[in-house]
């Protein structure tokens, strides 16, 4: 239905006198300047439409990919009650997820064709669930770090110019909050418990740290989207800003934690009141984009087949309730 | 405490078969319902187990032979179909035996009469599940076939008594008869006609005795845990 409305759009566009865009789009523009919202009923430009769907369904594939790597520890978590916390947290994605691709449908695109995009391959989802959980402190680690990262990538998104997103950031931010709440407490558990769960924390934080800071994308003099998605308030700070404020939130933090971040060049500058820290691999960054990560293929595959095997569950979904709504407009005939 | 243990062996296990859809689950609303269901299984374990010990010791460290939960629930997930008809057999049957703990004296009273309005929701979820994929296409028809009739000899056990659970079990099975018929009907699907007990399965999960599927099931399950004697997590 929403697919209508678009094309709705696009042929009353089709159809307006000369200059009657360039009206609407000092319109948009003022409503962007004054900080007021974008509503899915509101004219846009379409590369504001289709730059924020490309963001949205990132975001989104993000959520439903970023499941796996943490359902690999829901069978082995070591007590209950972690169990049921990560659980929860692996459902809480689900959940995101669904807002999300509501959110970009609003936009007109449905989210069977995002999926469909994703397992061709044609959308991205975030490169850091292209990496391992092989240990249960990674499961702690994703959460202080991983999700952290997102959270300070996130928190800003709330105050995005298109409303539905910005509304769903809000609600998805505080659950992340509280994951990211969970996974340091698992580490501290963890770092404060037996020598080798020491270790074994140590070593997700290891593992962890470089791959979360490549998560606020990469420098930016070389980000492709980065100065539009400014001026349009998609994006409020540069990936350098936030990649920034991330390290300088975590410094602290891994010292209550008892652990150490991975980066001899990390240290206080007194002259710019923030930490400096070591280059961050940027050709690491290409390979795992590029589809040479650890785990690209396997998240991709496992994706796909939960998709095609669920097709005949899909299916008879659609064939009962066509069948039902036939029913019971019949009887409401008779 | 036999009948603490049984009860929340059966919730223990199936909440972890249910986990294990996690990322891949059919659609993304199902990832969701599936870890819910199996979220308010754990809840309800972790209560009955604890009425017994410390939780984590019991589920963590006893052997295969110590479980007391029923061979249906330790039934490895299949596809949907299996999982859906697994999940229409013991919520039915959850439901019966918690309805009757919520009214009666037992020990267990309050915990089934909140836990009563969870599982009237796995079995909403169950029953409507039961109901498309019977009587959605050919193929989903056949599956939920399939489903129905691979795990009906597990049933008989759930209606042998507990001990300790205090209720009218004769009932709770021709309610649970009652109901089930009723859905596998309505979604189209022949009612099983075999028997309700394998040659030597009669209420053998509740003495220990479980398929070899479980065996694997917990080794994964308590690996992390036994690999780091009494550490904290």
């Amino acid at each position: 239905m929403t697919a209508v409305t678009a094309d709705q759009t696009a042929q009353a566009g089709a159809g307006r006198p000369e200059g009657a865009d360039e009206a609407l789009e000092a319109a948009f523009d003022r409503a962007v300047a004054a900080d007021e919202r974008i509503e899915p009923r509101d004219w846009m430009p379409d590369a504001y439409r289709a730059s924020l769907v490309r963001q949205m369904a990132q975001h989104a594939h993000s959520e439903i990919i970023g499941m796996q790597p943490e359902a690999n520890w829901i069978s082995r978590a070591p007590s209950l009650r972690r169990k049921a916390i990560l659980m929860a947290k692996v459902q809480d994605e689900a959940g995101h997820g669904l807002y999300l691709y509501s959110a970009a449908e609003t936009l007109g695109t449905g989210r069977e064709e995002l999926l469909d995009k994703l397992h061709a391959g044609r959308q991205r989802y975030s490169s850091i669930f292209n990496y391992p959980t092989l240990t249960w402190a990674d499961v702690g680690a994703i959460g202080w770090l991983v999700d952290g990262a997102a959270i300070t990538n996130q928190v800003p998104l709330c105050r995005c110019s298109y409303g539905p997103y910005a509304r769903a950031m809000v609600r998805i931010c505080k659950e992340e909050s509280f994951h990211q709440r969970q996974g340091y407490e698992l580490l501290l558990t963890l770092s404060r418990g037996t020598p080798a769960q020491h270790e074994m924390a140590q070593d997700a934080v290891n593992r962890w740290w470089w791959p979360s800071l490549m998560m606020f994308g990469p420098p930016d003099d070389a980000s492709a989207h980065s100065a539009q998605s400014m001026a349009w308030k998609i994006k409020r700070h540069s990936n350098d800003e936030l990649r920034q404020r991330f390290v300088d939130i975590c410094v602290p933090q891994a010292e209550a934690l008892g652990l150490t971040l991975p980066d001899p060049d990390l240290r206080w500058n007194e002259e710019r009141g923030q930490h400096d820290f070591g280059a961050i691999d940027w050709q690491e960054f290409q390979e795992v984009l590029k589809g040479n990560g650890p785990c690209n293929e396997q998240r991709l595959t496992q994706r796909r087949r939960a998709h095609e095997e669920g097709s005949w569950v899909r299916d008879a979904a659609v064939a009962y309730a066509e069948k039902h709504t036939a029913v019971r407009n019949g009887e409401a005939t008779a | 405490m036999t009948a603490a243990l049984a009860l929340g062996d059966d919730a223990l296990v199936l909440s972890h078969r249910l986990g294990e859809w996690a990322g891949h689950a059919p659609v993304l609303e199902e990832e969701v319902a599936l870890a819910n269901i199996a979220l308010d299984l754990l809840g309800q374990a972790r209560v009955l187990l604890s009425l017994v010990g410390d939780e984590d010791e019991l589920a963590y460290l006893r052997e295969e032979r110590a479980f007391r939960n029923v061979q249906l629930v330790e039934q490895p997930n299949g596809d949907f179909a299996h999982t859906i008809a697994r999940q229409l057999y013991f919520s039915t049957y959850q439901r019966l035996l918690y309805e009757q703990l919520a009214t009666g004296e037992s020990p267990f009273a309050g915990l089934a009469a909140k836990a009563v309005k969870e599982v009237a929701y796995h079995q909403d979820h169950a029953e409507r599940w039961t109901l498309r994929l019977g009587d959605g296409t050919a193929e989903s028809h056949e599956r939920m076939q399939r489903g129905v009739v691979a795990l009906w000899r597990f049933t008989g056990e759930l209606f042998q008594p507990v001990e300790g659970v205090e209720i009218d079990w004769r009932s709770l099975n021709s309610g649970w008869l009652e109901s089930v018929t009723a859905v596998l009907q309505q979604a189209t699907l022949t009612v099983p006609a075999g028997p309700q007990f394998g040659a030597w399965t009669a209420g053998a999960g509740r003495q220990g005795i479980h398929t070899e599927p479980f065996g694997r099931m917990i080794a994964e399950m308590q690996h992390l845990h036994r690999s780091h004697p009494g550490a904290s997590w």
